[in-house]
């Protein structure tokens, strides 16, 4: 394997007595989207600062194409970023805004200027090239930052929350253009989000983050139908979680005593063990075409009409302390105080180590 | 009733006008006296001691000092709150909230005790009286002022253009004079202009500092001792007329300036 | 904020040094100066605690405080009292457009010189001036009144000064203050009398604090209003400072008189501490 883009080794960061990164590694890929995940207070905006050169770790190293860039300003870095409050210069016209980077390094008017209409012409805003930012909506904004983060062709851009500043639909739609334009330079870009459709539908690579550590990483699909963590099976999607000990293991199937019944399903765990089994929205069976594995009855709490579905919670009637989520059909017939039977298929489950 | 209290509240702001307003209009009135005493009955208008007042070289002269003396005091105060508030607002400095406290104290004390300071000071050093003390004042009281109003823009927003113009390669000193001094140009001009109308009107410190030499309000003072005179209104409301021309200018540009 | 070290530790202090610089030696090493001089005997110059003793000995200084406390307390007072009304009216009865307006009509005096502005007074309130002449003249009293070189005077010049900038900042506070309050009240049944006492009041308060505070200092420390204005007949702190200066060139009295004003000044700021903090927004 040839030495990857960015290769971030043990970075431990602390601000005054508190660890935001304890001890995180994470290699990323020429030309690929990278998403870090996760809620605020995770420690994946200092990441990207530390990637930007904005914030040195207090431990470990950052090499960007194999050079040590642990200790080098942003403005001697491979790296831009686009801001999350877009840091647009309020008192230059837009061309002067995506120009200044290629000013700052010396280039020509007239090759600045062409530089400046092509970049804008790829983010669909060719016409604004004199126009002031404070005449821009929110969306033209965030793409004159995409367009004067990517002029000056970093080897790595990053994006901080990009999208948490616009409503639903727009950024839906920026979601999609910022895909296809990534596609199109070819340049690597860093995205950090706390919502997981936006991570889901961009990512090549996604890094779920909790409390300062990496929690799992991969490709988004797989991460989401085997999360690594119980986190992450949270986090990433919705699942119902149920908490069992192994009660029984041979030929690579184990059996697990749960507080909605025993559950036998795929796997090598020694006798004893205790485990979390998670189980997705969209995999559990509600009603009398019931699955393999039976989960109990349940009694219908809630159900919330989403348009092409609905989400269904359940209090089990073997344990009140167990919640499903459940995703139903928009033309299924359930209503709330209903008891109903909820099943799954082994497949399906997925096993979480504690 | 409801009627009652709304005839009562305008009658109430009117009666406040006029006490606002009664001492300018005498002033102005009796500017234009021709006789020698600016008292009832009126007998101008007259321009005679307008004529006096541009004819008389310590006036004049003591104009100018005052104009020097708030132009270069206030540009002094200015730089360096400007450049103290940006060290504290970007970097993360040791006792940041004591230091901060100690360039705002000044706000705090009377003029007249800081006057009375620098004189103790200069005198037991042997600094004579002069304009350039009046001026050193000046900046005592000024500076506080304007770090406080740079400072108090300088937000979160405004750390991260900075970064962003680092981020794109702008040495230090091109972040500052290409980014953060025009877009703290609006806070930088207000505490300007707000600086020069203080040292312009600042009374105590120029009369305890200066000597000779000195400036307006203090020469006005001066030409209090001969008692209610006419050309003294003069003064006055060539000092009103000038300021009034200088803040409609001020508040029809900065308007202008404000996007929509 | 952590920066990238390289930016240097040299870069950040340079920034701030000229400005702290620039306040420890022309303000807080005049102030060591003045302390110093304090303890300094006028004639002979030994250490001696004699000049703050004989503020609290001499009953002229001791009466030039209660004076400046008086006339500053009526004045904090009486502005407030004068200036919330009428800010009231500004902001509530004056329509949105015509607001701007009145507020510059309403502190343009403030663009006169300071002094011309105590001067002024005189002109209204002298002996033949326009208040006594109007008063003679349609026949109230016979006699023109002492108003000049009076307390009264002195209170009339710094209210007139006071109720401008008290103006501005109730103002300003009243306009911050979102509507969304008085809706909420009028919502909740409370008539317009009981929406201003339980809501806009209690909301304002710190607002007119600040404006009261600041009052208080600037009046306690003027020197030009008494002067021009109150006359030699009561005097006030200010006054006895400068005549220590002026006439008889005591700078160690001067001094001790000075810091006993802002020992004065400090309580009261410590007293009004809570209301009074500079944010950065």
């Amino acid at each position: 394997m040839s030495t990857p883009l960015v290769d971030i080794r043990d970075v431990s960061h602390r601000f005054g007595q508190h660890s935001v990164l304890k001890n995180v590694s994470l290699t990323i890929e020429p030309g690929s989207y990278t998403i870090l995940l996760g809620p605020s207070g995770s420690g994946k905006t200092t990441l990207l600062s530390i990637l930007g050169g904005f914030v040195s770790p207090s431990e470990g190293k950052v090499f960007i194409r194999g050079q040590d860039c642990t200790f080098v300003p942003p403005a001697r870095r491979p790296t831009t970023t686009v801001f999350q409050d877009y840091a647009l210069f309020p008192h230059m016209s837009v061309g002067a805004n995506v120009g200044f980077g290629l000013r700052m390094r010396g280039v020509d008017g007239a090759t600045r200027a062409a530089k400046v209409r092509e970049a804008l012409a790829l983010v669909g805003l060719a016409a604004a090239f004199d126009k002031k930012p404070h005449q821009l909506s929110g969306g033209q904004r965030q793409r004159v930052a995409l367009a004067r983060a990517l002029v000056v062709e970093p080897a790595v851009l990053l994006l901080d929350e990009p999208l948490g500043a616009l409503d639903l639909k727009l950024r839906r739609q920026m979601q999609d253009e910022l895909k296809a334009i990534q596609k199109r330079v070819g340049t690597a870009f860093v995205h950090v989000t706390h919502d997981q459709e936006e991570a889901m539908a961009l990512a090549d690579h996604c890094v779920v983050m909790n409390d300062g550590r990496i929690e799992d990483e991969g490709p988004p699909e797989r991460v989401y139908a085997r999360p690594a963590t119980r986190f992450s099976a949270t986090f990433m999607g919705e699942s119902t979680i149920l908490a069992g000990t192994v009660t029984e293991a041979k030929n690579g199937t184990i059996a697990v005593a749960t507080s909605a019944g025993a559950v036998s399903l795929p796997g090598a765990l020694q006798q004893g063990t205790t485990v979390a089994l998670a189980i997705r929205p969209e995999h559990l069976v509600l009603g009398a075409a019931s699955g393999a594995v039976a989960l109990g009855q349940a009694t219908i709490g809630d159900v919330v009409f989403q348009g092409s579905f609905k989400r269904v919670l359940a209090t089990s009637a073997l344990d009140p302390a167990l919640q499903f989520i459940a995703k139903a059909p928009a033309s299924a017939k359930v209503r709330a105080g209903d008891t109903i039977a909820v099943s799954c298929d082994a497949s399906d489950i997925i096993l979480l180590a504690n | 009733m409801r009627a009652f209290t709304r005839i009562a509240a305008w009658c109430y702001a009117l009666a406040v006008y006029g006490f606002i307003f009664l001492p300018v209009v005498v002033l102005v009135l009796f500017s234009l006296q021709s006789t020698s005493f600016p008292i009832p009955p009126f007998t101008g208008p007259s321009l005679r001691w307008y004529q006096a007042v541009l004819s008389d070289t310590r006036l004049t002269s003591a104009l100018v000092n005052s104009l020097l003396v708030a132009s270069i005091s206030s540009a002094a105060a200015v730089t360096l709150g400007f450049l103290s508030a940006w060290g504290f607002a970007r970097f993360h400095l040791p006792g940041s909230a004591l230091l901060r406290g100690l360039i705002t104290l000044p706000l705090t004390v009377s003029y007249l005790i800081i006057g009375m300071g620098l004189l103790v000071l200069f005198n037991s050093a042997s600094v004579p009286k002069s304009l350039l003390a009046a001026g050193i004042g000046h900046v005592v009281i000024n500076l506080p002022l304007c770090f406080a109003i740079i400072y108090s823009q300088m937000g979160d927003h405004q750390i991260n253009i900075e970064r962003a113009a680092r981020d794109l390669g702008a040495p230090e000193w091109k972040v500052l004079l290409l980014i953060t001094v025009p877009v703290m140009a609006p806070a930088i001009f207000a505490a300007f202009f707000l600086s020069m109308t203080f040292s312009w009107d600042e009374f105590v410190i120029s009369f305890l500092l200066t000597r000779f030499d000195t400036t307006l309000p203090v020469e006005i003072w001066n030409l209090l001792r001969s008692g209610l005179n006419p050309k003294t209104n003069a003064v006055g409301s060539l000092v009103f007329a000038v300021s009034i021309v200088l803040v409609v200018f001020f508040e029809l540009t900065l308007l202008r300036r404000k996007p929509a | 904020m952590n920066t990238a070290q390289n930016n240097g530790h040299a870069l950040r202090w340079a920034l701030v040094a000229p400005a702290l610089g620039w306040t420890l030696l022309f303000f807080v090493l005049p102030f060591i100066a003045m302390g110093l001089s304090s303890l300094t005997a006028h004639e002979g110059g030994g250490f001696t605690l004699s000049n703050y003793s004989q503020f609290f000995t001499n009953a002229s200084y001791w009466q030039a405080m209660v004076n400046s406390l008086q006339v500053t307390a009526i004045v904090t007072v009486v502005s407030v009292l004068l200036a919330y009304p009428f800010a009231w009216i500004l902001a509530e009865m004056v329509p949105v457009r015509w607001q701007r307006l009145a507020l510059m009509l309403a502190v343009l005096p403030f663009w006169t010189s300071y002094v011309v502005r105590s001067y002024s007074w005189l002109l209204v309130l002298a002996q033949n001036g326009v208040v006594n002449r109007a008063l003679t003249g349609s026949g109230l009293i016979s006699e023109p009144l002492q108003l000049a070189n009076t307390r009264l005077a002195t209170t009339i010049g710094f209210v007139h000064f006071f109720v401008m900038l008290l103006t501005l900042t109730i103002f300003a506070n009243l306009k911050q203050l979102s509507p969304s309050y008085r809706r909420a009240a009028a919502d909740l049944g409370a008539g317009p009398v009981r929406t201003f006492l339980h809501v806009v009041l209690p909301l304002t308060l710190p607002g007119i604090m600040v404006g009261a505070f600041l009052t208080f200092v600037l009046c306690i420390g003027d020197y030009i209003t008494p002067q021009i204005l109150g006359g030699n007949n009561e005097l006030v702190m200010p006054q006895l400072v400068m005549m220590q200066i002026g006439r008889r060139g005591d700078f160690p009295l001067a001094s001790a008189l000075s810091i006993i004003l802002m020992v004065v000044v400090t309580a009261a700021y410590l007293a009004c501490a809570r209301w009074l903090k500079i944010e950065r927004t």
